[in-house]
């Protein structure tokens, strides 16, 4: 593979951080919602990290990036700080939302990061938009729109993809096929599974991805990206993958077998990146413990960032309903 | 004192989206048949030449591809028009503007505006039946984070776009398709207007019609009528359905002590029951009589004109309630 090739020990290590930092973030997460400090829905992104991680490396800062619920470790690889995710989880004041959105509306614009939202592909045209308006303000500037299998079965999923062939827009659209729309698996959901032949029917290029591979998921975004660029058209790149955890808090999994979780388990993209690094000489073991340690150091220190937040003052319960200055 | 100009409702907001969009690169127009049909009720005929395709944007039947595209637009800096044919479809874009343009602002902590400007036709009269023509200000009215403005007049219908575009909070400009071809005087110099308050379009001091949209010109003529039969009507346009400008009208009821509040929306859960709470709430010990209310009879609007003009109160409706609460 080329990827191998260039990938060079400095970047490989940068992004074997951020998937062990996700990995660990989002254990410490359920940890935490065992304890009640973190309440609400909480979906976790454990066995996915490669799919944020490959994708979100290929983009620019400048790009925007839209995700889902299950945004954690989009948040995290697109560099939104862990402490204010954890305080946001907390519903504290110092989150990245100011507290007012939970687990599942993390927001910076600081970072060109767009939610956290949670109405199943109701962020699509959010994301079809914001490509239109790069395209009419001449901006060299991807959208970046994270959403799962579940997604592509709502209307919005469809209208979205032919306003963007229509409009020819610099949109990325990533699915994120987890098999699992919440608890009904894939085949009860849609009569065509291989989501990617979605794409060609409105025009749009389109290809399927190994999304437990992280080289391989890289080399299809930058690819992908690289196609917006030079023409200003979308893409649509499925990422097949599978999350190890439950869907949230609240699930007790009934609708799959542990066996086949635990068949996925094998294909652990953490443990896979890993072994190539080594084997590569891009690392060495010494220096994946020392990537523990920093993760470790780094969720600590989110953990007490939540736990030292301020309670918002319930007196400003109905800020920012309304714009607080007149003008933008 | 600026001359007057006779106007059609039509052509009032046809040279408000005009004259927006010469003031402003960042605005644009998008909506079905907006373009090359000149507008489903030819209210943008002539300025896809005007303005080319770019900025008069044709849009397929996708209410909710099309109106979260807008939200993106906005957010991305563009002040996008997003017409919507009638409040009837509208519904199909109802994830969008309630889930989407009314919360980002909120769940975000205050980091994203969202200042859209989405119009649509509305109202009873044309004949139109259950599917076209119904007056759903209220669903609307009852949300948050919108800002929701009732155009009952000709001055509104040029002025309230413009006010509306600077906003930098979502908003959404009812037109009623019935006045389209009424044709008023307006002085020629006017433009933007007010977006936060009720406007008394006639002073009274024995009664305050309290109104908006479809009900306000025919509370005027009511009003005239009932000068005849020497009683003095007060005509409050309450313009801003959200947020309620509700020092306007209970002023006026501490003044008149009598109230009807005149609306073509179904009574139940509607904007006159909002209207009554609060003059009971904050007013009652001005009154001298029950305020009363003259709404849409509960029923999807039928064909047939007889039925159709029975579905809403008219003109003399209005004037027979006026006198049995002042002459019982």
């Amino acid at each position: 593979m080329e990827k191998k090739k260039k990938l060079d020990a400095k970047e490989g290590q940068r992004l074997l951080h951020q998937m062990i930092l996700i990995r660990r973030f989002e254990e410490k997460s359920a940890e935490e919602y065992t304890k009640s400090k973190i309440r609400g829905f909480l979906h976790l992104y454990v066995g996915e990290e490669a799919v944020a991680v490959g994708v979100i490396q290929a983009l620019t800062e400048e790009d925007n990036v839209l995700s889902t619920y299950r945004e954690h470790g989009h948040a995290l690889a697109r560099g939104v700080d862990p402490k204010a995710i954890m305080a946001e989880m907390y519903g504290k004041l110092e989150g990245c939302s100011k507290g007012r959105g939970g687990s599942m509306h993390l927001f910076d614009a600081t970072k060109n990061f767009f939610g956290g939202n949670a109405i199943v592909s109701g962020h699509l045209p959010i994301a079809v938009g914001m490509a239109l308006a790069a395209k009419k303000q001449k901006k060299n500037k991807v959208t970046c729109c994270f959403f799962g299998d579940g997604a592509a079965a709502e209307g919005e999923f469809h209208e979205s993809m032919n306003l963007s062939a229509l409009w020819q827009v610099p949109v990325l659209f990533v699915c994120e096929n987890n098999l699992y729309a919440m608890g009904t698996a894939i085949r009860f959901t849609h009569s065509v599974q291989q989501l990617e032949k979605k794409g060609p029917a409105y025009g749009i290029e389109s290809a399927a991805v190994d999304g437990m591979d992280l080289l391989a998921v890289m080399e299809a975004a930058e690819k992908a990206v690289k196609m917006i660029r030079e023409t200003g058209k979308p893409y649509y790149l499925v990422c097949n993958t599978y999350r190890f955890r439950a869907h949230s808090m609240f699930d007790a999994e009934l609708y799959r077998e542990k066996s086949e979780v635990e068949e996925w388990k094998k294909k652990d993209p953490i443990p896979k990146f890993q072994d190539f690094l080594l084997k590569e000489n891009l690392i060495s073991a010494g220096q994946i413990a020392e990537i523990e340690t920093a993760v470790e150091e780094e969720i600590r220190k989110a953990i007490a960032f939540g736990e030292d937040g301020t309670w918002e003052e319930t007196g400003d319960l109905t800020r920012f309903v309304y714009s607080e200055t007149q003008s933008i | 004192m600026s001359d007057l100009i006779k106007i059609t409702y039509r052509e009032a907001i046809k040279q408000a989206i005009l004259e927006s969009m010469q003031k402003d690169d960042r605005v644009f127009l998008m909506g079905e048949d907006v373009g090359n049909y000149g507008g489903a009720f030819a209210v943008s005929k002539g300025l896809l030449k005007e303005f080319g395709p770019d900025r008069i944007m044709d849009v397929p039947l996708s209410e909710s591809g099309f109106t979260g595209a807008g939200i993106g637009a906005a957010l991305a800096g563009m002040r996008p028009i997003v017409e919507v044919m009638t409040v009837n479809f509208s519904l199909l874009a109802m994830d969008q503007i309630f889930n989407n343009a009314a919360t980002l602002l909120h769940m975000s902590g205050g980091q994203l505006n969202v200042p859209i400007v989405i119009r649509m036709g509305c109202g009873i009269g044309r004949q139109l039946a259950a599917q076209h023509s119904h007056s759903w200000e209220p669903f609307f009215a009852h949300v948050p984070g919108l800002i929701v403005l009732s155009a009952g007049t000709h001055e509104d219908a040029r002025g309230m776009l413009l006010s509306a575009l600077q906003s930098p909070d979502p908003v959404i400009i009812f037109e009623y398709t019935a006045m389209l071809n009424l044709e008023k005087e307006i002085p020629s110099d006017s433009g933007a207007v007010e977006i936060t308050k009720a406007k008394v379009h006639r002073e009274g001091k024995d009664i305050s019609l309290i109104t908006y949209g479809a009900g306000v010109y025919k509370c005027m003529e009511a009003a005239v009528s009932l000068a005849a039969e020497g009683i003095d009507a007060e005509v409050i346009d309450l313009r801003v359905l959200r947020p309620m400008d509700e020092e306007t009208f209970l002023a006026s009821v501490r003044k008149t002590h009598r109230a009807l509040v005149v609306e073509e929306a179904w009574k139940s859960v509607s904007i006159s029951s909002e209207v009554v709470s609060r003059i009971m709430e904050k007013a009652f010990f001005d009154l001298d009589a029950p305020v009363e209310r003259l709404c849409g009879v509960e029923v999807p609007i039928p064909y047939p004109k007889h039925l159709e003009d029975a579905s809403v109160p008219q003109v003399m409706d209005i004037v027979d309630k006026v006198k049995k609460m002042l002459r019982p």
